[in-house]
């Protein structure tokens, strides 16, 4: 049911596109006006969460240690998974935010003939996700490439990048598993399907008026360069595939900073993870820290002081 | 209660209702009796009154809803962990299934997503844009009576043992959400006996079992009593001594409950024998801290009295014993919360000279550490075969392993001191170590239904080595572990006994002088070849 809602979601997304474009000929807004309010929204909000986050302090020190700790010499301490020092900090966050390191752990429990437990590695997750993330990546980095470097002719033949079937295909199981498993069901809320549909979304737009629409690159550049540059041009020839992939883009921009897609920046700020294992070597300070009402020694000599004397333990004061 | 093939037809399958609509029903077994109004009013905690969390009144005080949603703001601005916490969590489910309750219980809301998303719903409601547009669809709902039971239930049904934010991607810490949710029902008076009744004891006379100092003296003087019986050798133990060099601090469990008692001896051997300057403390004679299962501030006030009583007594550095979630806050709260500790130095082993750099600040350190170290420079004679009656194995308690990384420290005593060890499975122990089912508060005897489905996962584990080798042993370093194992096993995997490593190596330990030693701590006869045996 939360699956059809967000599908019919991003489907309406699509014919709002179709209407404004299609129909009603609104270039300008969807070409220029949308993706600049997206962007405005996007950095201003990502900005806005970071702020929120980063103004909380972190009064305790609270790292997971996944991993021995460093105290006598001759024992061999795990400096990545319980860091004791900055570079294992560095190295515990490059192997989480690179390779995603916790979720390489998956591992799935299943109660055998009704009394044993048996615990299996379970990579899908870890693969789909990595696949994803890194497919990504190399599109946006691609896509800027296009964009700030190479000249692009309107004769390149349309090619499908290795990238674009990856990033289909990994979505599609982050969706599909999503509502095949029934725990995953049950816990997923209609924004996590809408997330992984509008990707996918961006993404079938986006290979689609590659392979398919053969849309007018060097069209689709000049309005690219013109809204970067802030000279907004709507050139002729870019086809309704780009203003549904735009839109797309600008849906999920806009969308991203007041979503659990924000979870790409507060990885780095997550405190189990990106403090050192050195709580005993160094004092870790409350900001907040106030003084609070205490049983002291005194007090407690007093009201058990017969009682003290009695077993000839030693008094402050006779 | 039902036998533990009834008790393993669990439901894995899911309810047709969504999660959202709040639901729970208090059957008897899976739930912990509610705070008594007299420990509240003695700890000054708010809304004291006597209820029942199965009553259909829990008599909430007229504002709180409102109190509730203040305190929740007010954890959001002070604590950065609990506002990201609640942001970033993307659902993927990795882990659903790696926490106790859930694989013992099949209850989805013990899955650590949605223990948390019990309370994300509300933040989302009451403090985001989305939860506030979208309701419902942003997986937002309001604050209402029965979601406060709902968060009393399944905040009192986490151990708070951290092992699903080992396998989260962004390492969100269930035990965080935990913390602040009982910190959120506190603050309209909803506790469980179990945590506030040891922390009021704690609170006045220094320790959670209640013992008073005239109560404190003579259980030590058994035990002294104790290792003469088994040893001939008396032992010096004293207490409140000023101007000794070390300050020991254990769990008050050690000193009045079984199989705690045997550490006990342990600990008191061992000092004999290499002849440490030390005391105990009638005051500070706690080590555990059941102000962290309550609140940040009420862990505070309890843990104050170790670097107060540390301060009075003038010694140099403080020693630490077998407990689990002690150690989660020494290492990780105590500094913070009552040092400077500069009026104390730098622990050095005064045997062996070893500098304790890894305390250099909190200046206390894990027993573990200090008996590893002593072996390690063969300051200790040992025989080992006095252990032989023993295959062990080692239960990782979850804080000493998942907050400090404290793991092979007490692997290394145990193989010193014991012939037969053998680690359960990998995904079972160190840093993916299972909790007993009790920890955090949740040892009641009412609760014992949840107790055992909780801790089916490391009974599971210990029985696989039972089986497999033969282990009769289930060797811990917490005082908890101590007390729920032994009815754990005995329903589980029946013949496997509890005991703390420093039982196993005042067991081992040559002491000199010492006549022939014809029982084991536990007063069980030694076979003769093994008392007299090879080392």
């Amino acid at each position: 049911m939360n699956a059809l809602y967000s599908l019919s979601a991003v489907i309406i997304l699509v014919l709002f596109v179709l209407m404004g474009v299609g129909g009603l000929g609104l270039y300008s807004l969807f070409g220029v006006i949308i993706p600049y309010a997206a962007v405005v929204t996007f950095i201003a909000g990502f900005i806005y969460r970071l702020f929120k986050w980063a103004r909380a302090p972190v009064p305790f020190h609270i790292p997971i240690v996944c991993g021995q700790q460093k105290s006598l010499p001759w024992i061999k301490a795990n400096n990545i998974d319980s860091p004791s020092n900055t570079a294992g900090v560095i190295a515990r966050m490059a192997l989480e935010v690179l390779l995603f390191r916790s979720l390489f752990r998956n591992e799935r429990v299943e109660l055998k003939a009704g009394q044993k437990l048996v615990y299996r590695g379970n990579k899908y997750l870890w693969l789909g996700a990595l696949a994803f993330h890194w497919s990504l990546l190399i599109i946006l980095l691609r896509h800027a490439s296009r964009l700030f470097t190479e000249p692009v002719s309107s004769l390149a033949v349309p090619t499908l990048y290795i990238t674009d079937i990856i990033i289909l295909i990994a979505l599609t199981y982050l969706f599909v598993r999503r509502v095949i498993y029934p725990q995953i069901r049950y816990i997923s809320l209609p924004s996590d399907y809408f997330a992984v549909l509008l990707l996918l979304g961006v993404a079938i737009s986006g290979v689609l008026m590659r392979l398919f629409y053969k849309v007018d690159v060097v069209a689709v550049k000049e309005l690219a360069m013109g809204v970067l540059t802030f000279h907004p041009v709507i050139p002729e020839g870019v086809g309704l595939p780009v203003y549904i992939h735009l839109f797309l883009v600008s849906t999920l921009l806009a969308y991203f900073p007041f979503s659990k897609l924000m979870h790409a920046a507060g990885i780095f700020l997550s405190p189990t993870r990106n403090l050192k294992n050195n709580s005993r070597m160094r004092r870790h300070i409350n900001p907040w820290d106030y003084s609070v009402k205490v049983h002291t020694y005194e007090e407690w000599e007093d009201e058990f002081r017969e009682a003290i004397k009695g077993v000839g333990l030693p008094l402050e004061k006779e | 209660m039902k036998m533990p093939e009834e008790l393993l037809k669990i439901d894995y399958t899911l309810p047709k209702k969504s999660w959202l609509e709040p639901t729970v029903e208090f059957r008897k077994g899976t739930y912990c009796y509610s705070a008594s109004a007299k420990c509240q009013e003695y700890l000054g905690l708010p809304n004291p009154r006597q209820w029942q969390p199965y009553e259909e009144d829990w008599k909430l005080p007229e504002n709180w809803k409102k109190t509730i949603l203040e305190g929740m703001k007010e954890r959001l601005n002070k604590y950065r962990s609990f506002r990201l916490f609640l942001d970033i969590c993307v659902r993927c489910g990795a882990c659903a299934d790696k926490c106790h309750f859930y694989i013992g219980s099949g209850d989805p809301k013990n899955m650590p997503v949605l223990r948390a998303e019990l309370l994300r719903s509300v933040y989302r409601k009451n403090f985001t844009l989305a939860g506030k547009l979208f309701g419902k669809f942003a997986g937002a709902r309001e604050l209402t009576e029965d979601v406060v039971k709902e968060w009393f239930y399944y905040f009192y049904q986490c151990t708070e043992c951290r092992r699903c934010s080992v396998f989260c991607p962004y390492g969100i810490d269930t035990c965080e959400i935990t913390m602040m949710g009982r910190e959120l029902l506190d603050l309209v008076g909803c506790n469980i006996d179990w945590v506030l009744d040891p922390a009021a004891k704690c609170y006045r006379t220094g320790n959670h079992l209640g013992v008073p100092p005239h109560a404190f003296k003579p259980a030590i003087e058994t035990a002294v009593e104790d290792v003469e019986t088994i040893t001939g050798i008396r032992v010096e133990a004293p207490i409140n001594r000023k101007g000794a060099e070390v300050l020991f601090i254990a769990p008050s469990a050690d000193y009045f409950a079984m199989p705690h008692w045997f550490t006990l001896l342990g600990y008191l051997m061992l000092f004999h024998e290499i002849g440490l300057d030390y005391t105990w403390s009638a005051y500070a004679s706690e080590g555990g801290n059941f102000g962290l299962f309550h609140s940040m501030e009420l862990a505070k006030r309890l843990n104050a009295k170790i670097y107060a009583e540390a301060k009075r007594l003038g010694v140099k550095w403080i020693l630490g014993g077998e407990c689990g979630h002690m150690w989660r806050g020494i290492h990780q709260y105590m500094d913070t919360f009552n040092g400077p500790a500069d009026f104390l130095e730098e622990p050095v082993s005064p045997i062996t000279g070893t500098r304790f750099e890894n305390a250099k600040s909190t200046k206390m350190i894990h027993i573990c550490e200090f008996t590893a170290d002593l072996l390690n420079n063969n300051k200790l004679k040992l025989k080992p075969s006095r252990n032989d009656q023993w295959k062990v194995t080692f239960h990782d308690s979850c804080n000493p392993a998942r907050s400090m990384g404290l793991i092979e420290e007490p692997r290394y005593i145990i193989k010193n001191v014991c012939h037969y060890f053998y680690d359960m499975p990998e995904n079972t122990i160190k840093e993916r170590t299972f909790c007993c089912g009790s920890g955090a508060g949740l040892g009641a005897d009412e609760n014992m239904e949840m107790r055992l489905r909780g801790g089916f996962p490391r009974a599971n584990a210990v029985k696989y080595v039972h089986e497999k080798y033969g282990v009769n042993l289930l060797a811990c370093i917490c005082a908890i572990d101590k007390a729920a194992f032994p009815p754990l096993l005995e329903y589980w995997v029946p013949g496997v006994e509890v005991a703390g490593v420093h039982e196993l190596v005042g067991n081992a330990l040559v002491m000199k002088g010492e006549k022939e030693r014809t029982t084991d701590l536990r007063g069980e006869p030694l076979r003769a070849e093994e008392g007299k045996g090879g080392v």
